[in-house]
């Protein structure tokens, strides 16, 4: 703080922290604290706000497990709203996998095998598709997945079977892959970029395999970055609405969907902000769970 | 025990440019042998080879007679030593020395064990808890040299790893490295620009320049009889006279040039026709002697001391630079710069070399 001052005077030495303290206060934590408020009270007409039934409350809570419609998942039956948390969670983290698995291997290829004058053309390549707005880029794959699309007409070509593509989470799963993959693919190129070949020869010479290389030296060097696009990866994929309402199907419903129809259809922001706080939660929950699987710190992920 | 290394006509083509061009050399089991160079004359290239991380364009690479040809780094029974160590900094210490054993599958405890015993050998017996980063240049270069010989190379590569240490560091890992080779008898092929690190650790020495090599010798031939002018210029000092060959006498040439005749040792492929070249090394010069007889007349331009030596030197008529090295003794009279004096040379501790440019023709150009 001194140092700031002795450096840039006490004028801009204010500004700089009036405008992170704005920041901070009123565009995070002030509507934050507003929505976690509301959702500890009940949903009442405008007249009775403040009124003697305005008492905080975990109704909009317990509302998730509310019974009128049931589900089976795995041998239990289990509400329908809690249902959809649930495999809202579980595909968010086969997104984050698939697109681990792919930004990895695409990664390491233009971080250390492509030749070094080919690199900016191929970052361009994957960059320019970007250029395209999200709802149009998830409206071509609406039409490529289509049961009469070009992906079943060229799959008939070869010879196979047509598939419904966008039933249950497939198209979902298509989709979130497609829109998220570079937040996954820049923070491992950048990890990397940053490996020293000879350790990479120095593991070869040593006798390890190509994958006992990645095993044991690239992908925990990686680490940071994929644990960065990791996080990243999957608190787009929880909070993502475009996707499942395009690629979904009615078998296939996406937590953020439950959110806005009591949002906007039902017009219950009580229950609606308290849906939303539990999706921070899991994300937090999720964040932490990265630092410990990685052994990273915070520090790490934010590069 | 070690196992030789036999390089057949080796060239690698990188392009248009011949990086290694047609080296042939038998490195023998438990030799330690270095290739000497400037930067850029290939021999690192020649180490990848050897290592497996490059292929040969041309020739041939056998390693205890067996040929390399299309086995892996992974797979040869060499161990690299990179310039930069390339130790891994996300491992501690035992982990870095037993990396080569862990990929072979061996067990913790055992991993461990031959970890330690590897430590002790380096004289690092507490360092194996600690990371990378916690130790000093000297203590990452033996734990380098450590996970080096944890796998049992018939052949150790080392590419200048003494390159980033300080002076005094640099001379004690020299003995250092010497003494481990001698104990583990295994073959060192080493690499380096420092002609005294190649001096002073080989058994042979291997010199090149741009691509080519232009002598393998133990380091006493390399310095006392070098083959070429390139050798005898980056092997040590030298004083240089431009001239020609104006005939044989004895064993001996007459050495024609504008400061007179002089009588020289002929090295290979010297004759009247070839462009060649009249090194002298400063040890060999004394000052004094009678004009004529491999003498010549000189003013000091500079008198410089320098500890135990004190360098003069002289410049002749004819506009050569020669240097003398007079051992320091205590209240020994120097000459003064500006002071006319003789500079003689034993015609034996002369040598007449070809130049570099007329050196590529006997070896076949391209």
């Amino acid at each position: 703080m001194r140092g700031l001052v002795r450096r840039y005077g006490l004028a801009l030495t204010a500004i700089f922290i009036g405008i992170s303290a704005f920041w901070m206060l009123a565009l995070v934590w002030l509507p934050y604290s507003i929505m976690v408020e509301q959702s500890f009270r009940h949903y009442l007409p405008f007249s009775q706000i403040g009124g003697p039934t305005d008492v905080y409350t975990m109704a909009n809570y317990l509302s998730l497990f509310e019974t009128s419609a049931m589900k089976d998942l795995l041998g239990f039956t289990i509400p329908i709203t809690v249902y959809i948390f649930l495999t809202t969670i579980f595909y968010s983290i086969v997104v984050t996998a698939l697109c681990a698995a792919l930004a990895y291997p695409l990664a390491w290829y233009l971080a250390k095998r492509a030749p070094v004058q080919t690199v900016p053309m191929l970052i361009m390549l994957l960059i320019i598709p970007m250029f395209v707005s999200e709802l149009l880029r998830t409206y071509a794959w609406f039409i490529l997945l289509a049961f009469s699309g070009p992906l079943n007409v060229l799959m008939e070509l070869v010879g196979l079977q047509k598939v419904r593509w966008i039933a249950g989470y497939n198209g979902v799963l298509v989709g979130m892959v497609y829109t998220y993959l570079l937040f996954m693919f820049f923070p491992i190129y950048n990890s990397l970029t940053s490996l020293d070949n000879n350790q990479v020869e120095a593991a070869q010479d040593l006798g390890a395999k190509w994958w006992t290389v990645h095993r044991l030296v690239a992908i925990p060097h990686a680490k940071a970055g994929i644990s960065s696009g990791c996080t990243m990866v999957f608190m787009f994929a929880v909070g993502s609405i475009l996707v499942p309402q395009l690629l979904g199907s009615p078998s296939s419903r996406w937590f953020t969907e439950v959110i806005i129809r009591t949002m906007f259809e039902s017009q219950d922001w009580n229950a609606a902000a308290a849906y939303s706080f539990l999706l921070l939660l899991v994300c937090i929950v999720f964040v932490s769970l990265m630092m410990r699987v990685f052994r990273v710190h915070l520090s790490d992920i934010a590069k | 025990m070690g196992e030789g290394v036999d390089l057949s006509s080796v060239s690698i083509d990188f392009g248009n440019f011949r990086a290694v061009d047609n080296v042939s050399v038998e490195i023998k089991p438990g030799e330690f042998f270095s290739f000497l160079g400037p930067s850029g004359c290939g021999k690192t290239t020649i180490l990848r080879m050897v290592s497996g991380f490059l292929d040969p364009t041309a020739g041939q690479i056998s390693i205890g007679g067996r040929p390399m040809n299309g086995i892996g780094p992974n797979k040869r029974p060499t161990s690299l030593i990179f310039q930069n160590l390339a130790l891994f900094p996300l491992m501690p210490v035992w982990e870095n020395i037993a990396f080569g054993l862990r990929v072979r599958g061996i067990g913790k405890a055992e991993r461990r064990k031959k970890a330690e015993e590897l430590l002790r050998i380096v004289d690092l017996p507490d360092a194996g808890d600690k990371m990378v980063g916690q130790l000093s240049g000297g203590q990452k270069q033996r734990i380098a040299i450590a996970r080096a010989l944890a796998v049992e190379p018939k052949v150790m590569l080392l590419d200048e790893p003494l390159s980033a240490l300080d002076l005094k560091l640099r001379q004690h890992m020299r003995a250092e490295l010497r003494a481990i080779q001698e104990r583990t008898s295994v073959t060192f092929i080493y690499i380096t620009h420092d002609q005294g690190e190649a001096l002073a650790m080989s058994d042979r020495v291997g010199v090149m320049s741009r691509g080519r090599l232009r002598q393998v010798d133990t380091p006493e031939m390399i310095y006392n009889a070098p083959a070429d002018s390139f050798v005898a210029s980056f092997v040590g000092e030298n004083a240089v006279m431009d001239g020609a060959v104006e005939g044989y006498q004895g064993e001996f040439v007459r050495f024609k040039t504008v400061d007179g005749v002089f009588l020289g040792r002929p090295g290979p492929g010297v004759m009247p026709a070839a462009k060649s070249r009249l090194f002298i090394r400063p040890e060999s010069i004394r000052i004094g002697g009678q004009p004529g007889a491999n003498a010549v007349s000189t003013t000091i331009t500079s008198v410089v001391f320098e500890g135990n030596v004190i360098s003069i030197v002289g410049h002749t008529a004819g506009g050569s630079h020669i240097t003398t090295q007079s051992t320091n003794t205590f209240g020994s009279a120097r000459p003064q710069v500006g002071d006319q004096a003789t500079f003689s040379f034993d015609p034996s501790e002369a040598r007449v070399l070809i130049s570099e440019d007329a050196a590529k023709v006997p070896a076949g150009g391209h």
